[in-house]
This record gives C-alpha cells, sequence and structure tokens, in this order.
C-alpha cells in the first residue's frame, strides 16, 4: 500500500480544551483500519506529546498523519518560535513551560523524550526562531 | 484483585460507570504528572489522581487506562466526565488523601506497575 494521508489537523496555540482531539481522531482511524493495539498506543502516545507541544510552546501548527503498508508517520509542523536549545530539551526533566501548564499536569520535562521512546524513528527540524517540523515514524 | 474490592477500600462514589465491578486490576498507578504517566505507564492499570481536567481523560484514553479514581474528594468538571462518558473511561472519586489510597491498596495486594527506565 502507498503512503496515503488519513488525517490533518489544524492546532491552535494555547487551545488547551481541544489539546488531545487530533491524537483521539488518529487513534479511532486506526482502530478502524485494524493497527495492532500497541502500534497505535505508541503513535498516539507521540502524537498526543506533539499536540500538546504545538498548544504549550508554538505560534500553532499543524499535524498529518500518513499510514502505509510499512509505517504510520506523523508529521508535526509549527510556525516558530523554534526550540532554542535541543540537546538541552531533550534531555528527561529539562522543561520551559510556565506554571499554568504544569497545574494541568504537562510540562514535565518528558515531551520529547517520549516522543523518542514510543517512536522507532524521529526527525527533528528546528532552530532559534525558525519552525520546528518532527516527524516520528512507527513501523508496523 | 476485583475493582468491587476497592470501592469499600477507598469509599469510593462513582462518577462514571462503563465496565462491570469484577473487572480484575492487577498494577496501580498514583501520579498528578500527565507527561509522567505517558511517559512511565506500560500497562493497562488503574490511575490514581490529584488533577481533574479533561487532559487526564485524553491521558487515560491514549495509553488505554480504563479506571481513574480522583483522590482528596476532587470532584471533576462536567466537562470531565463527559468525556470519559463519549471514551469509555471509569471514573470514582475518593475522599482519602493520594498517600492512604495508595498504601490501602499496596497493603491490600495490589503491585506497583512496572514502569520503565529512563
Amino acid at each position: 500500500m502507498q503512503e496515503k494521508l488519513i488525517l490533518q489537523n489544524k492546532i491552535e496555540r494555547g487551545d488547551f480544551a481541544r489539546g488531545g482531539e487530533t491524537s483521539s481522531k488518529l487513534k479511532e482511524l486506526l482502530r478502524k483500519l485494524g493497527v495492532p493495539s500497541d502500534k497505535s498506543r505508541r503513535i498516539t502516545i507521540v502524537t498526543y506529546e506533539l499536540e500538546m507541544n504545538i498548544i504549550i510552546h508554538s505560534h500553532g501548527g499543524e499535524i498529518q498523519a500518513y499510514i502505509s503498508s510499512e509505517k504510520i508517520k506523523v508529521v508535526a509542523a509549527d510556525s516558530g518560535p523554534g526550540i532554542e536549545d535541543l540537546e538541552k530539551a531533550l534531555q528527561p526533566g529539562f522543561s520551559t513551560a510556565d506554571d499554568e501548564v504544569r497545574d494541568m499536569g504537562f510540562g514535565a520535562g518528558m515531551g520529547l523524550n517520549n516522543i523518542q521512546h514510543y517512536s522507532d524513528d524521529v526527525e527533528i527540524e528546528t532552530g532559534p526562531g525558525q519552525p520546528t517540523r518532527i516527524t516520528a515514524t512507527v513501523y508496523l | 484483585m476485583k475493582f468491587a474490592d476497592i470501592v469499600p477500600l477507598l469509599q469510593l462514589e462513582p462518577l462514571v460507570v462503563i465496565d462491570d465491578l469484577d473487572y480484575e486490576i492487577k498494577t496501580a498507578c498514583g501520579c498528578d504528572l500527565m507527561s509522567d504517566v505517558l511517559a512511565f505507564s506500560q500497562e493497562k492499570t488503574l490511575l490514581l489522581t490529584g488533577l481533574t481536567n479533561p487532559q487526564v481523560i485524553r491521558t487515560a484514553e491514549m495509553t488505554d487506562i480504563r479506571f481513574i479514581i480522583f483522590v482528596r474528594g476532587k470532584r471533576p468538571q462536567e466537562e470531565t466526565m463527559e468525556l470519559a462518558r463519549e471514551k469509555g473511561i471509569n471514573l470514582y472519586m475518593s475522599p482519602k488523601p493520594m498517600f492512604e489510597c495508595c498504601g490501602l491498596l499496596y497493603q491490600a495486594g495490589l503491585n506497583s506497575e512496572n514502569i520503565r527506565q529512563i
């Protein structure tokens, strides 16, 4: 099966109320497509982290999900402001989130680490003042 | 242990009931940090938390958690309960604090889940 776009959702900055809707839709789609639950669980956790990252840290962005016979690929692209120090951001426990975000149970500094842990493959393109684009893949 | 045994132990009040009370619970996780639940939770477990916002339900949905107990008598907002009904996640509330809830469950033979190392 050729790679096919199955989901495309805009994510607004600060839209906590709708945080998780995109990942939830993806989970439902993957269930209908008969994707094994362990693979679906991994990619939806990754998507949820990507979604919350856009809401918490970016000016807004978009998430796209693709499926083929070999893999599920999720692309999260935002319009900035970019990750200042990627090496630090990847360390478990490091976070730049504010108290409001922490009160909601996020900003514990596990987001990018989680994305790496649950994906088979991750590509992060970012830089200070630049858009961020993260491509995460789980192989089927 | 069966969820039915946990109800009197933690004096649970049902908020959203989806599954039968004889549902078998093997492990539990007490956590207010949803990022950590996403990071460390590896099994279909029971979540005890003091957080009551809809993100708790989202976290449960993504990690396949079916039972949530809100500790310290914290009643979630209607929005949280509505999302739980929609996603088929059981919600209960205990008047007891987190430490006591976890202690009672551990004493009753419930195991802590195996968390991944970072």
